[in-house]
């Protein structure tokens, strides 16, 4: 099966995008996977089964499954123009810890995609992880789901948009200049 | 207490814009139910039977008389004019209107107050001993780390969709009173050799389906390394921890999955990685939160004894006895209030209660309040030379009721009446108990025991740590009750052992009685309910409650709290 997003957001704004995601259909195995032409995103264990073949062409990507280790990828990740991980559940949190391995235990530094159920109030915690692109689900308005990435201005903790954390960055116990405790009572 | 700073009021005030953002998506369908129900959990906000319920955060259970004040406000504007203290040191409300609750939120955070991981699969609000800062028995104050902490893990990124739902803990004291052992996190503050402030670390207890006791995987973590360490465990759970069913999704099961050796061993290579990073804890940042917890300004008092000059008063006394703790400053104690009144359902109190109680601590107790895991309110610092005038003014707005640590001091989950997750009651349970065993100098007969009542395995109420545990299940569509005895929490958890065949609501309370009056027979000295159950066995109380047939009895309050 052959997904296509005609638009992601990659930074911070909507932009068209060319790749597509090859996913295995049901009882279809990796070496018998087909991998069209172009700029296709294919899951890791068909990059696993054909490295050789696919490692050739000009541009490939590789995706990874929620229950898939990133590790497996350690010293080629260099070899991809993006690299995605597969949210098939928005509850599904694992995908934050294998973005989280891909920037800071596997140095990668291409473009990391959030694909599969992305919607906009996940974008925030995503983006923080170490993700650069989402393409988000496709029945959803993309413009409106770009502001999710900018629901915060502030974090207290580190990740890996942020490297330290809110107590090393800013002095604290700074008061806002005007108190309004208990205003609404 | 801790204030909140500009960065704390800007994440809040974002939160609430987010937040009104999304309801306003939901109620306009451009979220669906599906999509907006964790997204509302992650608020504390859940569907009940008959309206949303909100649950609002309590950090570590300590209140301001300002935030108290904001509760009562909140049960007359938004709710039916009263609230719910529950066993996780919150307070929710049962009468909830979705698109009011932006609004709630906004007020809550005019008092440095929000309702942020009140809910859903991420780390909820961390919990400690109700007792913090004057405690007799305390070693560290466990509260600057609870801080620290809640900062560190509110909108955690990574870990906002976890497996399952995560609880943290952390006691300071030689007794532990913050249930650590049944935690997914529990945390004893302790001192090295070298005299060096660290934790203890426990993980993997749990209640709910499979209750399980927490094993140490480090006896000793110097305290610097706190969110480094926590980070390992929860990225370790975060990959590895189960979701193909709910029920087997939390970290215990991952750790006995596991082992505790292989699961201490995965956290430890994944430390190893973050120890040392930015995220460790300066000196100058602990000095700056455990600032905020330095002791109120005592006087310099002798201890009185309080009974003295009122020893024909037995009502007196017997409050004395239950309701005050000792306070580790000469001339103070420690004054719960108790919200187990017979024919009110535990923890809750109602909106007059609540200012009162402000009052009184503004008044008795710098101002300061806590709410405790067995449901009821705590003023911490009062003069015992108060503590009659006192006394006086809490019993004739009935929350004097001289029962902590007795039968009906209950931990009572809202049950099958408000819950949409319930198999049965458990309100009418309790009430029932309660007016069975009203009379006080039965109950000071019996002793320290622990009723813990859930009404569904959920384990909302602890049963499996009560010295009597109760627990609603469902057989063919009709309410049964489960019980359990010998369970404890604390130093000494345990979890209860079921004594037999399930009973229904109308026999409950002659149960209980059967239960008791084989303590009554067997107990030595020096026992309490729970020695006795634990020395003995099931045995002799499974054969004497099911010697002969229950009769049933009334249930009372049933409708009265539906």
């Amino acid at each position: 099966m052959l997904e296509n997003h005609t638009e992601i957001i990659k930074g911070r704004a909507v932009v068209a995008d060319d790749w597509t995601v090859l996913r295995l259909d049901e009882g279809q195995t990796a070496s018998d996977a087909v991998v069209p032409e172009g700029k296709v995103i294919v899951p890791l264990a068909v990059w696993q089964a054909k490295r050789e073949s696919l490692a050739a062409r000009p541009q490939i990507g590789v995706w990874i499954a929620s229950d898939e280790r990133p590790e497996v990828l350690k010293g080629e990740v260099d070899k991809f123009a993006v690299i995605a991980v597969d949210f098939p559940k928005f509850t599904d949190g694992r995908g934050y810890s294998i973005a989280y391995n891909l920037r800071m235990r596997l140095a990668y530094t291409g473009e990391l995609r959030a694909i599969g159920d992305v919607l906009r109030d996940q974008l925030f915690q995503m983006q923080r992880t170490g993700f650069d692109a989402f393409a988000t689900r496709q029945d959803r308005n993309i413009n409106d789901a770009l502001k999710g990435l900018t629901d915060f201005s502030e974090v207290y903790q580190t990740s890996v948009d942020q490297k330290s954390p809110l107590f090393r960055r800013h002095e604290r116990d700074v008061r806002d200049e005007t108190s309004d405790v208990g205003y609404g009572i | 207490m801790y204030r909140y700073d500009k960065y704390d009021h800007l994440i809040v005030k974002e939160r609430i814009a987010q937040y009104r953002s999304q309801v306003e998506r939901r109620i306009n369908d451009e979220l669906t139910e599906a999509e907006f129900l964790p997204l509302r959990l992650q608020n504390g906000l859940y569907m009940q039977r008959h309206a949303y319920m909100l649950r609002i955060a309590v950090p570590y259970g300590l209140l301001s008389s300002a935030q108290m004040r904001m509760f009562g406000h909140i049960a007359r504007k938004y709710d039916r004019g009263y609230g719910h203290f529950t066993t996780r040191q919150n307070i929710q409300f049962n009468w909830i209107e979705l698109d009011q609750t932006p609004d709630i939120l906004a007020d809550l955070a005019s008092v440095e107050m929000h309702a942020i991981q009140t809910s859903g699969n991420c780390i909820r609000n961390i919990t400690s001993d109700e007792y913090a800062g004057v405690a007799f028995d305390e070693l560290f104050d466990p509260r600057p780390y609870a801080e620290v902490l809640r900062q560190w893990s509110t909108f955690h990124p990574e870990f906002a969709a976890l497996p399952r739902k995560f609880k943290v803990a952390i006691n300071g004291a030689v007794e532990d009173r913050a249930a650590i052992a049944v935690h997914d996190i529990g945390l004893t503050v302790v001192q090295n050799e070298a005299g060096e402030v660290g934790f203890k670390v426990m993980v993997g207890g749990g209640m709910g389906r499979t209750p399980i006791l927490g094993s140490v995987v480090r006896e000793y973590l110097p305290r610097q390394h706190m969110l480094t360490y926590i980070e390992a465990v929860m990225r370790v759970y975060n990959q590895y921890g189960r979701r193909d069913n709910k029920y087997k999704a939390r970290i215990k099961i991952l750790l006995k999955a596991l082992g505790v050796e292989e699961f201490t061993r995965l956290v430890e290579e994944e430390w190893q990685d973050l120890k040392d990073s930015p995220s460790t804890i300066t000196e100058e940042e602990m000095a700056r939160v455990a600032a905020y917890f330095t002791p109120p300004a005592y006087e310099t008092l002798p201890n009185i004894d309080a009974r003295l000059d009122h020893a024909d008063n037995k009502a007196f006394s017997n409050w004395l006895l239950r309701n005050v703790k000792p306070h580790k400053v000469p001339g103070y104690a420690i004054v719960l209030l108790s919200l187990k009144k017979t024919g009110v359902p535990p923890g809750d109190a109602t909106a007059a209660q609540i200012d009162f109680v402000a009052d009184l601590a503004d008044r008795y107790s710098f101002g300061e309040l806590r709410a405790t895991h067995e449901q009821n309110l705590v003023l911490a610092d009062v003069k015992q030379t108060e503590l009659f005038k006192l006394w006086q003014e809490v019993k004739a707005h009935g929350l004097a009721t001289p029962n902590i640590g007795l039968l009906t001091d209950m931990i009572c989950c809202p049950g099958g009446d408000f819950c949409s997750l319930a198999n049965a009651k458990s309100l009418p349970i309790a009430a029932a108990i309660a007016e069975r065993f009203d009379n006080i100098d039965f109950q000071h007969d019996i002793g320290d025991i622990e009723l813990n009542i859930s009404g569904c395995i959920n384990a909302c109420g602890h049963h499996h740590v009560g010295s009597i545990g109760v627990l609603g299940v469902d057989k063919d569509g009709s309410e049964w009750y489960q019980v359990s005895i010998g369970g404890a929490q604390g130093n000494n958890s345990a979890i209860g052992k079921i004594i037999g065949p399930s009973f229904s609501a109308l026999q409950m309370p002659e149960v209980i009685d059967r239960l008791l009056q084989v303590y009554v027979r067997e107990r030595t000295e020096e026992e309490r309910f729970v020695d006795t159950a634990q020395r003995l066995g099931i045995a002799p109380f499974k054969e004497h409650v099911y010697a002969t047939p229950i009769k049933a009895g009334e249930l009372v309050g049933e409708d009265h709290y539906a």
